[in-house]
């Protein structure tokens, strides 16, 4: 798989939560490849299956989400100069000198400024600026603004992914359009490899506004064992250590109560036997994951956690390194195919 | 196109070659002799055909950037040069070195912020630039101490005749000079493209020492507050108005006569004009002001909003404005042998 372009395509394709429609067809057509089936369900989620061996009619459904963070228009004023709100978590201090697209009636290219900071007060120099304060330039008369922008339309971020050092990527929405290249990498893997269950692959919605993409597709699966993957915090300077995991050590797996005990422990033993690098996340509660809306599901659903390191999440240039997605996805199939005959033995 | 590729080159201030080099390569094609000095500006003079002024031109091919200061784990630590405003570091793109070995702006993300680093603007001693170097050593391999750093970001035209590019101050002026040099004038001219003004204005004094002019005319891109936050008078220019003439700033004091007259040549000709309307700031002007025994200068620029920034915006109108300017300014320079004495007294 051609990790780099598959990630700087998926990461640039715009797809903030709610408005994933057109992402959805495009992540489908790449599920197309490899799934027995894809359906695109009401609110977008995109359900890949690749049938099993067993015949069992056992599901593993294995979650990535493909939603992103953005802005939303909040008004436009008498220059045609634009202000803003934000869908998920923004931090709004990352936000000045940015270039964005609005999806109005076409594509607007516009530039974030505010208030230059050679008129600030040395008290506001010090303040974060805040979103209310942030204007989008479009660089258009007022009235073509207002003709093609509305209220609500959707902002995204608009970046040239970089390729670092050590197979490093930097780019927007790599949270989490990583856990979907993710996914590819398993379902390629388990071209090769054996495996009983049906895997149930859902690239999900709306996970940045809580969680909402994971809850239906959980309920209307209701797989035996679910598996997200998700991205989290890469080591970087001033965090601290147990909190943050080093990028290009390998997946994160997720311990703790809302994680299965016994599926978790399989997993690191899977991780150990294949030689697969590996961290261990605590989570003593929240993950602030799917796992957490999908391991309540119906009557409960056995859940796993593995998490993708990222560095500087929710910025432009979140940055990873490909090994840790290879990991990811070697990890996963190779779980999915060594659990099939052993899964009663585990739930046990 | 001139202006993509002026501004796609890095020349951050004391390491102007790459911008030189591509200026040079223009210039030769149309000044009678290039100079370079040991400062690394460049002189680009053509012959007059009948004057016996000297009149120089002048733009500065330095940008605002960063140098690598140390190291933090594997992530360089950077300083600024020249003003840049640090809350719009966190997020960006940079490039290393000539290698350009591309690198990201990194700081805390707002998940692990502590509750009073979410209400504070971030620190550039808390950010760092990571070029996915594993090790210290890598990265001091890779970017050596005192390496340059400059902003990454692609010419990019948008909006209603706008464009958006790093280095527009003051790559928009060496666009319009090299522009300038493709005609020949009554009077001597030296065309000045100088090195290192975002730290002190450094290089046009120097250049102007070797030229001694009788009459200087600085091009620039210059501050355009035109925005939401800043209050009319605040402005100091405004986009789309025109070539912007300064009255005063920080640095110079323009010759009076000289600025009304190019005012005035301007609505002569209709060519969109404007005066800068705060003395903050300063350019090259400055300096060539008091070199020797004193120079007549003016300064006209181009409004650049975000400037200082790898976002910075101008309209293409306001290029043009200063260009038909400084043209017709040379223009009548060349129709009055009196006119440049005129000036002096």
């Amino acid at each position: 798989m051609d990790y780099i372009n598959i990630l700087k395509d998926l990461s640039t394709y715009p797809g903030v939560s709610g408005r994933e429609d057109k992402l959805s067809g495009y992540i489908a057509k790449m599920f197309e490849k490899y799934c027995d089936s894809v359906e695109i369900d009401e609110f977008y989620n995109v359900i890949g299956i690749k049938k099993g061996k067993g015949g069992l009619g056992r599901r593993i459904m294995v979650t990535a989400h493909i939603d992103e963070i953005g802005l939303i228009v909040k008004s436009i004023d008498e220059k045609g100069f634009v202000t803003v709100s934000n869908i998920g978590g923004v931090d709004s201090k990352v936000l000045l000198a940015q270039e964005v697209i609005i999806h109005g009636k076409k594509e607007i290219y516009g530039i974030i400024g505010a208030k230059p900071p050679h008129l600030l007060t040395a008290e506001e120099i010090k303040k974060a600026v805040k979103m209310e304060d942030l204007v989008i330039d479009t660089g258009l008369l007022a009235e073509e603004v207002r003709e093609n922008v509305s209220i609500g339309d959707i902002i995204t971020f608009k970046v040239d992914p970089f390729v670092l050092q050590n197979n490093r990527l930097s780019s927007k929405s790599l949270d989490n359009r990583a856990g979907v290249a993710a996914l590819l990498d398993i379902m390629e893997n388990l071209t090769l490899l054996n495996h009983n269950d049906d895997v149930w692959f859902v690239a999900t919605v709306q996970e940045e506004v809580g969680l909402r993409g994971a809850n239906i597709a959980a309920y209307n699966i209701n797989p035996d064992l679910a598996i997200v993957i998700d991205v989290c915090h890469g080591q970087i300077p001033g965090t601290p250590k147990e909190s943050v995991f080093p990028v290009g050590k390998g997946p994160a797996v997720a311990i703790g109560p809302n994680l299965h005990r016994k599926y978790s422990r399989k997993m690191i033993e899977v991780a150990k036997e294949e030689n697969i690098p590996y961290q261990i996340d605590v989570e003593p509660g929240d993950t602030g994951t799917e796992a957490w809306a999908v391991q309540i599901s119906r009557e409960g659903i056995p859940t796993l956690l593995v998490s993708i390191p990222l560095k500087y999440m929710h910025t432009v240039i979140e940055t990873l390194s490909i090994d840790d997605i290879k990991n990811t996805g070697r990890l996963i199939a190779r779980f999915i195919s060594m659990t099939g005959n052993e899964m009663e033995e585990v739930l046990c | 196109m001139l202006i993509k590729e002026l501004t796609e080159l890095n020349g951050v201030s004391g390491n102007e070659d790459e911008v030189r080099e591509f200026i040079k390569k223009e210039a030769e094609k149309y000044a009678d002799e290039i100079t370079e000095d040991s400062m690394g500006n460049l002189i680009c003079y053509k012959k007059g055909t009948s004057s016996k002024y000297r009149v120089m031109l002048s733009a500065h091919m330095d940008e605002v950037g960063f140098m690598v200061t140390g190291y933090e784990d594997s992530m360089l630590k950077f300083a600024s040069i020249g003003g840049i405003d640090e809350r719009i570091l966190p997020g960006k793109r940079v490039l290393v070195g000539e290698k350009r070995i591309p690198g990201v702006i990194g700081s805390k993300p707002i998940h692990l912020q502590e509750k009073a680093e979410r209400g504070n603007n971030i620190k550039q001693k808390n950010m760092y630039i990571d070029i996915g170097a594993e090790k210290k050593e890598e990265a001091e391999k890779l970017a050596p101490l005192g390496e340059y750093i400059a902003f990454h970001s692609l010419y990019t035209e948008f909006g209603d005749g706008c464009i958006k590019a790093k280095a527009l101050d003051d790559r928009i002026g060496c666009a319009i000079l090299l522009e300038i040099l493709k005609e020949t004038y009554q009077f001597d001219l030296y065309v000045c493209f100088t090195v290192q003004e975002e730290i002190g204005l450094r290089g046009a004094g120097v250049a102007a020492f070797r030229v001694n002019p009788d009459i200087a005319i600085v091009v620039e891109g210059t501050t355009c507050s035109d925005v939401p936050g800043a209050r009319e008078h605040e402005y100091s220019t405004v986009m789309g108005q025109g070539a912007a003439l300064t009255i005063m700033d920080r640095t110079s004091y323009p010759n009076k006569k000289l600025v009304e007259f190019m005012c005035k040549t301007a609505q002569n000709r209709n060519i969109p004009v404007q005066y800068k309307q705060t003395t903050t700031g300063g350019n090259d002007a400055g300096k060539i002001q008091l070199t020797r025994d004193g120079v007549v200068v003016a300064s006209v620029s181009v409004p650049c909003r975000y400037i200082h920034s790898p976002v910075s915006v101008m309209k293409r109108e306001d290029y043009e404005s200063c260009l038909k300017l400084v043209k017709a300014v040379l223009d009548e320079f060349g129709s009055d042998e009196n006119l440049i004495e005129s000036f002096c007294v």
